[in-house]
C-alpha cells in the first residue's frame, strides 16, 4: 500500500484552514448573532497565519494525495497573493459591516471557506482536485454575493452569479470528461505524458475546459456576469470578488494549460489569445460609457484578466512570469481601489457614482493623489506599477512572436487610459460636492500601502520579479 | 432479442418518452412527476449498463429528494404557468438545432474515439475491467482511502450548502412565543409571582 | 444475461407484481362495480362546496430550507452506502476517513440547531 497520508508540512495551510473553518462555526453557532466581531477577528487572524505558514514551507516541490495536491513555488507565490486578497478584503469589511448593521459571523466563515477552496484550486494537480477546489470556491462566492439579502440587486447578483456559475461548472466537467476519456488519466503530469499530439476528443474538452475557466476569470465570451455582480454585490464582497478569487482561478489556467497540454500548446493558445484578445478590447470600450464606479472597476477587471492572459498566450517561462506579476500588481491595486470606492459615503449612506468624486482634490487631497496614482497605474502610465506589469506580458509576448497581439493590447490600454484618467479629470477639476465621511484607519491604511506601492514599485522591483521568476520556472 | 434488450429498448423509450412531456405537459406539478419517471428509468438503464451506484444515487438523492425540492420551487413561485407556456412549444424548432448541434458534437467525438488510430490504446491507464466486484464495491474501496483527499473535500462542500442555505433563507418571525421548556421548568414561585399591596379605593 | 442482472431480477418480479395488483385494484371497479350516475351524485358533496380558486398557491420559503437541508444529509447517506459494504477491508485510515467527514457535517448540524432551522415557528 502507497503512503496515503501526505507529510503534514505539505498541507499545513489547507489543513489549518479547513480546521480553523470549523473551529469558527462552531464559535459562531455557540454565540450567537453577537459573534460576528469576534468571529471576524478570528478570521483575519487566521487567514494572516496562513498567508506565514505559506512563506514558511520549504523551497522543494511536494506533492500529496498522489499528486492532487502539488506544493510548488508556483502554488506558494499564488497562495500568497490569493490569501492576501482575502485577508485585506476581509480587514475592509469590518467597519462596512458595522456601518450597514450588516454583520453576519458567516461572511468571515464563508471568505474563510472559499480561501480554502483557492488554496486547493492553485495546488490541483488533477482535475478532480480542479473542480473541487473550484466548487468549494464558487459557493461559498455565490452565498457572499447575496449576503446582503434583504436587497434586491445583492440577491440578483448572487441569482445571477449562481445560475451562470453552474453553467460553467457543466461546461468545465463536460470537458474534463473529454479529456479523461481520451487521454485516461486526470493527473495533469501523466494527461501531458499522452496527449502528444491532438486528437478531435482532446481539443474539444480543453475548449470546454478553457469556457469554463474563462468563466471563473471573467475573460470576455464568458464575462456578462461581472458587471452586474460587482455592482449588486456589497462593496466589500465586491473587492474580495475581484482579488482572491480572479488569482486562484487566474493560478488554475495557467497551470493547467501549462503541466496538462505542453505538448498541444499551438492549439490552446489560439483560444488563450483570442480571449485576452477580446477582454482587452471589451474592457476598454465598454467601460467608458459607465457612471457607476464599481461597474466601471468590473470592466476594468475584464481588461485586466485580458492583459494577464496575454503573458499566458506566449506560454513561455517568460509569458507566466509575466501573469504572476501581472496578477500581484493588479491585486494591489484594485484592492487600494476598493478602500477608496467603500470610503465613499455621505451622511451615512454609501453612493457609488464617478460624479460623487467630483473635487475630491480639494477635499481631502490625499486621498485624490492616492487614488490618481492608482487610476495612473491602472491606464499603465509610467513609470508606476501598471505600467511595469503590462511592459512585462508584453515583452514576453513578442518574444514569442504574438506581435499582433501586443500591438492590440497598446492600443487598448491607451483607448482604456481614457476612462482612468476621466476619473482623476473629475477629483481634479470639477466643481467639489459634499464631503465624504470620515475615513476609517484601516482603509487608510489599505489606501495608503498601495498607493506607496504602484508609485514605488519600479524602484527596486528585484525582489516580486525574482520570486515570480522562481515561480514560473517550477511549472516547466 | 434477449430480455436485456427488451429491458433495454422500455426504459429507453418510456425515459424519451416522459421526458417529452417534462416540457410539454400543461401542469408544471405533472412536470416534476414525469420527471421523477424519467429518473426511474435512466436508473434502469444505468443498471442495465453494470453502472449500479450511479442507478443508486439517481434513485435516493434525485428521486428521493432533489424531484421533491422541484416540487416544492413549482409551488412556491406564485407563477401563473398557464400564461408563461403559452406558445412554449413554439421554442421547440430553436431547442431541437441546439440539441442537434450537441448530438453532431458528441457524435464527432465518439466517432473520433472509435475510428480514430489507437486512441484507446494511447491512454495513460485503461479503465479498469467490471472484473468480480460491483462498482459500489470498487468505489468503496477506494473514496475513502486512495481518494481521501476529494472526500474530505466534499464534506466541505456539503458544508458550504448548508451554511448558505441557511444564511440566505433562514428568517424567524418576531413575535413568536415558543416554548423554552428549561425556563420554563427552573419557574418557582418567586419569579412567577408578584404580591402587590393595593390600597382600598386607590387601585394600582 | 449475466450476473449482475440476474441479481436485479427479484425486483423485476417485485415491480411486475405490485403493477398487477395495482392496476386491477385499478381497474375491479370500472368492470364489476354498480354504475348508475346521475349529476347530482357526480356534483361536489351535496354540503360542501365548490373550491374558490386553485389548491395550489404560494408556499413558505422554510418548506425549500427544510428540503435543501434534507438533500444535503440525503447526499451524505449517499457517501455512507460505498463505505458500509466495503467496511471490513477499509481499514483505520478508512474509518477515520469517515468519522472526519461525518464530523463535519455534524458541525454543520450542530450550526443549523443552533440557528434555529430546525424549529417551525
Amino acid at each position: 500500500m502507497t503512503q496515503l497520508l501526505p507529510p503534514i508540512g505539505a498541507v499545513l495551510p489547507e489543513l489549518v484552514l479547513a480546521i480553523s473553518a470549523i473551529v469558527l462555526i462552531l464559535i459562531g453557532a455557540v454565540r450567537g448573532e453577537g459573534s460576528a466581531n469576534l468571529v471576524t477577528g478570528l478570521a483575519i487572524a487566521v487567514l494572516a497565519a496562513v498567508g506565514v505558514l505559506v512563506l514558511l514551507q520549504p523551497a522543494v516541490e511536494v506533492t500529496a494525495f498522489n499528486g492532487s495536491l502539488v506544493v510548488d513555488a508556483y502554488s506558494r507565490f499564488m497562495k500568497l497573493l490569493a490569501v492576501l486578497g482575502a485577508v485585506v478584503s476581509l480587514i475592509m469589511a469590518v467597519d462596512w459591516q458595522a456601518r450597514e448593521k450588516q454583520a453576519k459571523f458567516e461572511y468571515a466563515v464563508l471568505v474563510v471557506i472559499a480561501t480554502l477552496g483557492m488554496c486547493m484550486l492553485i495546488s490541483a494537480g488533477d482535475l478532480i482536485a480542479l473542480y473541487l477546489g473550484l466548487e468549494l470556491m464558487s459557493l461559498s462566492l455565490y452565498v457572499v454575493a447575496a449576503i446582503n439579502r434583504d436587497s434586491i440587486r445583492s440577491t440578483e447578483a448572487g441569482l445571477k452569479y449562481f445560475v451562470l456559475g453552474a453553467l460553467s461548472s457543466g461546461m468545465l466537467l463536460y470537458g474534463a470528461s473529454f479529456i479523461y476519456g481520451f487521454t485516461g488519466s486526470v493527473n495533469f503530469l501523466q494527461i501531458a505524458a499522452v496527449a502528444k499530439e491532438p486528437s478531435f476528443g482532446l481539443i474539444f474538452g480543453i475548449v470546454f475546459l478553457l469556457a469554463g475557466l474563462c468563466f471563473k476569470v471573467s475573460a470576455v465570451p464568458f464575462h456578462m456576469w461581472t458587471p452586474d455582480v460587482y455592482e449588486g454585490a456589497p462593496t466589500p464582497v465586491t473587492a474580495f470578488f475581484a482579488s482572491a478569487p480572479k488569482v486562484a482561478a487566474m493560478a488554475i489556467f495557467v497551470r493547467v494549460v501549462i503541466e496538462a497540454f505542453p505538448h498541444v500548446t499551438h492549439q490552446w493558445q489560439q483560444i488563450v489569445a483570442f480571449v485576452s484578445l477580446a477582454s482587452m478590447v471589451l474592457g476598454a470600450f465598454a467601460a467608458i460609457g459607465q457612471r457607476n464606479i464599481k461597474r466601471l472597476l468590473a470592466y476594468s477587471s475584464i481588461g485586466h484578466m485580458g492583459f494577464a492572459l496575454v503573458g499566458l498566450a506566449a506560454g513561455t517561462p517568460e509569458g507566466v512570469r509575466g501573469v504572476l506579476l501581472y496578477m500581484s500588481i493588479y491585486v494591489v491595486m484594485t484592492l487600494g481601489t476598493f478602500a477608496c470606492v467603500l470610503t465613499m459615503r455621505r451622511k451615512g449612506q454609501a453612493v457609488e457614482t464617478i460624479e460623487d468624486l467630483s473635487g475630491l482634490a480639494r477635499r481631502n487631497p490625499v486621498m485624490a493623489l492616492a487614488l490618481g496614482a492608482l487610476m495612473f497605474s491602472l491606464a499603465g502610465i509610467p513609470p508606476l506599477a501598471g505600467f511595469l506589469a503590462k511592459y512585462y506580458v508584453f515583452v514576453a509576448a513578442i518574444q514569442a512572436g504574438l506581435y499582433g497581439l501586443a500591438v492590440v493590447g497598446v492600443l487598448a490600454s491607451v483607448v482604456g487610459a481614457f476612462y482612468y484618467l476621466r476619473v482623476v479629470k473629475i477629483m481634479y477639476f470639477d466643481e467639489p460636492v459634499d464631503d465624504f465621511d470620515p475615513m476609517p484607519t484601516e482603509l487608510k491604511a489599505v489606501l495608503a500601502v498601495s498607493g506607496l506601492f504602484t508609485i514605488f514599485y519600479f524602484v527596486y522591483p528585484a525582489p516580486l520579479i525574482e520570486a515570480a521568476g522562481a515561480a514560473a520556472r517550477s511549472l516547466f | 432479442m434477449n430480455v436485456a434488450a427488451a429491458f433495454f429498448y422500455l426504459f429507453a423509450f418510456v425515459l424519451v418518452a416522459s421526458a417529452f412531456m417534462v416540457i410539454s405537459s400543461r401542469n408544471p406539478v405533472q412536470s416534476v412527476l414525469f420527471l421523477i419517471l424519467a429518473f426511474v428509468n435512466a436508473a434502469g438503464l444505468f443498471i442495465l449498463i453494470g453502472a449500479e451506484f450511479l442507478a443508486l444515487i439517481l434513485v435516493v438523492v434525485y428521486v428521493g429528494a432533489v424531484a421533491v425540492l422541484f416540487l416544492f420551487v413549482v409551488m412556491m413561485l406564485d407563477v401563473d404557468f398557464v400564461e408563461l407556456r403559452q406558445g412554449f412549444l413554439q421554442y421547440l424548432p430553436v431547442g431541437l438545432v441546439v440539441g442537434l448541434i450537441f448530438l453532431a458534437e458528441l457524435v464527432l467525438v465518439v466517432g473520433a474515439w472509435v475510428t480514430g488510430p489507437g486512441v484507446a490504446s494511447a491512454v495513460a491507464s485503461a479503465p479498469p475491467s467490471a472484473g468480480d466486484v460491483g462498482n459500489v464495491q470498487a468505489i468503496g474501496r477506494v473514496l475513502y482511502t486512495d481518494y481521501i483527499y476529494f472526500f474530505q473535500a466534499a464534506g466541505f462542500v456539503l458544508l458550504v450548502a448548508m451554511i448558505g442555505a441557511i444564511v440566505l433563507t433562514l428568517r424567524h418571525k418576531v413575535n413568536v412565543k415558543r416554548q423554552n421548556i428549561s425556563a420554563q421548568v427552573a419557574r418557582t414561585a418567586k419569579t412567577a409571582m408578584d404580591v402587590v399591596k393595593v390600597r382600598p379605593g386607590q387601585g394600582l | 444475461m449475466n450476473a449482475l442482472l440476474m441479481d436485479y431480477l427479484p425486483v423485476v418480479i417485485f415491480i411486475g407484481v405490485s403493477l398487477v395488483i395495482g392496476l386491477a385494484l385499478l381497474a375491479s371497479p370500472f368492470i364489476v362495480a354498480y354504475q348508475n350516475p346521475d349529476p347530482e351524485k357526480l356534483s361536489a358533496y351535496e354540503c360542501g362546496f365548490n373550491a374558490f380558486d386553485d389548491a395550489r398557491m404560494t408556499f413558505d420559503a422554510r418548506f425549500y430550507l427544510v428540503a435543501i437541508l434534507f438533500i444535503i444529509f440525503d447526499l451524505e447517506v449517499a457517501f455512507l452506502f460505498p463505505w458500509a459494504i466495503t467496511f471490513g477491508g477499509l481499514g483505520d485510515l478508512g474509518f477515520w476517513s469517515m468519522m472526519t467527514f461525518l464530523g463535519v457535517l455534524t458541525v454543520g448540524f450542530i450550526y443549523e440547531w443552533r440557528k434555529g432551522a430546525l424549529e417551525w415557528d
